[in-house]
């Protein structure tokens, strides 16, 4: 438990150029038979870094480049995270030490698991990814940064370009702040809310199926 | 001012919103399965936290747990012990549970409607990207992750924006052995997986109009393949008659009730959508996927696209690398393509019509030498209500392996998975590397498709059966 505080960060970029990666090749669903969230850095990108034997594939996965190594800014194709909603894809980029994903777009359940455990999804527009896509390729280790605050991200070679994001997560990963608290805190919005909208829905009035 | 449909469901079940954040949105049922969930119930505890309403929440065993005789001990010890999570769960927070014993259980989206717990007008959302599965009722239904699940355990709410709307009207008629699975896998080929990213779709039209519940299932399902959360179909008399009686559903005066207001839900005329598209249903072929995502369809009679031809080269990228993975050649059809296994079943076409469908086609022949053929039912009712009916034995004689109901082969986290290399092709809905067992390469295709292709062990075009 604890929400995410993010406020900024910096570094080199991590090339990625694949479009439409889904969440079964971030963490392969035979990894997801775990009952809590820690534990899952080897399981990111397993098939794509790892040969069956366990040994890390020759020449390395992206992540496993020397390199690459210790940089937090993953630069990938579009519509990164499509596919399955598992929460596990998140979850093993963060134990992994992924802070930032730099895409053309997102998918929608990604995007938002993302935000909920403080990596961030920051989209650009196409001609500033190719650009920023070719530093990485190029293993260029200068350093971008992301400053959460201005919503702000500073490309290897300087430029500050804004990027989206939604001002409500902006808020809460900024002060830190717990998102399932503040739903609690419309505690009397909720039960005025249940008793003008009586459901028909009972999941406790079972009656056996013939 | 007109609504859609999303519009007036969206509407009803907004609770609050302050300035600048999302709407917190009120939740009518929670769906939650072993996979998704145990985190979410370990965050409750450690903030000391009861679930809200157990009564609008209901569990049941799918992903994990094997498809082999249920007198057996569940074998692999990591799902053991997350079906074991999920009963304790479901003891300590008082949440009705299906499990794996359950004459009830089933795949959380298959057991839904079945149980008449899916209702026209509400909100479904479960820690499961197929969840859309329950919008063919005219519910506006989601997937979500885990910290999503356990907010909503907490408080029977979601924050959530509104979301953009996207018309997918289907006129015409389908033609004879091209079915709901045809209809959604064309849709996806044209839109492309992230074509929907953002939106809700909303299925009309003639052809739509004329599929039964579990088809319009189908389709529903496969909405986040297109990239949208949520699909959904406006509630008709096929709803209605397809709900009532059910264990849920509400009963007497009160489902004259629920009828009377479910009729107000269909989108008003000249309400207005942020994207449409339409499709030809008298034009549509079976389709079959070729690739790594399930865009990557074509129709059955089609070629495999060469990469050689893409404009864009992140797409051409894209495809070369999924031909590679595929072992597939540019320009070659895709009929003949020879298959090792051949899975009916899952959330997308698991359902007792689909199995009618495959049963039909299997009676009094045997599939292919050397093919295994794996028919999964949705749920123990579907299991039970195929057996009644005499399928079992017709996929036995003709071959095929039957099993117990789950998810299965789908997501192959329970053993039942393809080797490296292995071809199948599957009704399920996804196709991406690996999905289906490390290194298995996947198409997709409806039941008629899937259980043509068995007999003769190659991708086969259901429309010259005999």
């Amino acid at each position: 438990m604890g929400a995410p505080k993010v406020e900024g960060f910096s570094s080199a970029l991590i090339p990625l150029p694949a479009e439409n990666v889904d969440t079964d090749q971030i963490v392969p669903a035979r990894y997801l038979k775990v009952v809590v969230k820690s534990g899952l850095a080897d399981a990111l990108f397993h098939d794509w870094r790892f040969d069956e034997d366990g040994t890390k594939k020759t020449p390395p996965f992206v992540l496993d480049d020397p390199r690459y190594a210790g940089r937090s800014i993953l630069v990938a194709g579009d519509n990164f995270g499509t596919g399955s909603s598992r929460e596990h894809a998140p979850w093993a980029l963060d134990a992994f030490g992924i802070k930032a994903i730099v895409s053309t777009s997102f998918a929608d359940i990604f995007k938002n698991n993302a935000l909920k455990n403080g990596i961030l999804p920051i989209v650009v527009d196409a001609t500033l990814h190719a650009q920023l896509m070719d530093v990485a390729r190029s293993g260029d280790a200068s350093q971008a940064s992301v400053d959460l605050a201005s919503a702000t991200l500073t490309t290897p070679s300087g430029a500050a370009v804004k990027f989206a994001i939604d001002p409500f997560a902006q808020k809460m990963l900024l002060a830190g702040l717990d998102e399932l608290e503040f739903v609690r805190s419309k505690e009397a919005d909720i039960a005025a809310h249940e008793r003008a909208h009586p459901s028909t829905i009972d999941t406790k009035a079972h009656r056996a199926i013939q | 001012m007109a609504k859609t449909i999303v519009q007036k469901i969206w509407d009803q079940h907004v609770v609050s919103q302050d300035e600048g954040a999302p709407a917190i949105l009120a939740i009518d049922l929670h769906l939650i399965h072993e996979v998704t969930s145990p985190q979410a119930f370990t965050g409750l505890r450690a903030r000391g936290l009861k679930v809200r309403r157990p009564d609008k929440t209901v569990a049941t065993a799918d992903h994990s747990i094997p498809t082999t005789p249920r007198n057996l001990p569940i074998a692999d010890e990591a799902a053991a012990t997350q079906v074991k999570q999920l009963e304790t769960n479901c003891n300590e927070f008082g949440i009705p549970l299906h499990g794996w014993e359950s004459p009830n259980q089933g795949i959380v989206h298959v057991i839904g409607p079945e149980l008449g717990l899916t209702q026209p007008g509400a909100t479904i959302v479960c820690g499961d990207s197929h969840t859309a599965t329950h919008g063919a009722f005219g519910a506006l239904a989601f997937g979500i992750g885990t910290s999503e699940v356990e907010m909503v355990l907490a408080t029977q709410c979601l924050l959530q924006r509104t979301p953009k709307t996207y018309l997918v009207r289907v006129d015409g008629r389908l033609q004879s052995g091209v079915s709901a699975k045809d209809i959604i896998l064309a849709l996806i080929a044209r839109i492309g997986v992230g074509g929907g990213t953002g939106h809700v779709f909303e299925y009309a039209g003639e052809a739509i109009r004329a599929l039964s519940m579990e088809e319009r299932m189908t389709i529903c399902n496969m909405s986040i393949e297109g990239g949208a959360r949520a699909g959904l179909v406006a509630p008709d008399e096929t709803t209605f008659a397809y709900l009532k009686g059910r264990p849920h559903a509400p009963q007497g005066a009160a489902w004259d009730e629920a009828v009377a207001r479910w009729r107000q839900l269909p989108s008003d005329p000249g309400a207005t959508y942020d994207k449409e598209i339409v499709i030809d249903a008298n034009a549509l072929e079976p389709m079959v996927t070729y690739g790594t995502n399930p865009g990557m369809g074509l129709p059955i009679s089609g070629s495999v696209p060469d990469p050689a031809t893409e404009r864009d080269p992140a797409s051409a990228r894209a495809l070369a690398r999924a031909l590679e993975y595929m072992d597939l050649t540019a320009g070659q059809r895709i009929l003949d393509q020879p298959v090792n296994t051949v899975f009916i079943g899952s959330c997308t076409n698991g359902r007792i019509s689909d199995l009618r469908i495959a049963a039909n086609v299997f009676k009094g022949k045997r599939v292919a030498s050397g093919v295994r053929v794996m028919v999964v039912p949705g749920s123990a009712d579907v299991k039970r209500q195929a057996e009644r009916e005499g399928l079992d034995a017709i996929f036995r004689d003709a071959g095929a392996d039957w099993r117990e109901a789950g998810c299965s082969m789908c997501i192959a986290m329970n053993g039942d998975q393809l080797a490296p290399g292995e071809y199948a092709i599957s009704t399920s809905n996804r196709n991406f590397e690996g999905r289906q067992g490390k290194g298995g390469r996947t198409f997709l295709a409806s039941p008629l498709t899937a259980a043509a292709t068995a007999l003769r062990g190659r991708i086969t075009d259901p429309r010259t059966l005999a």
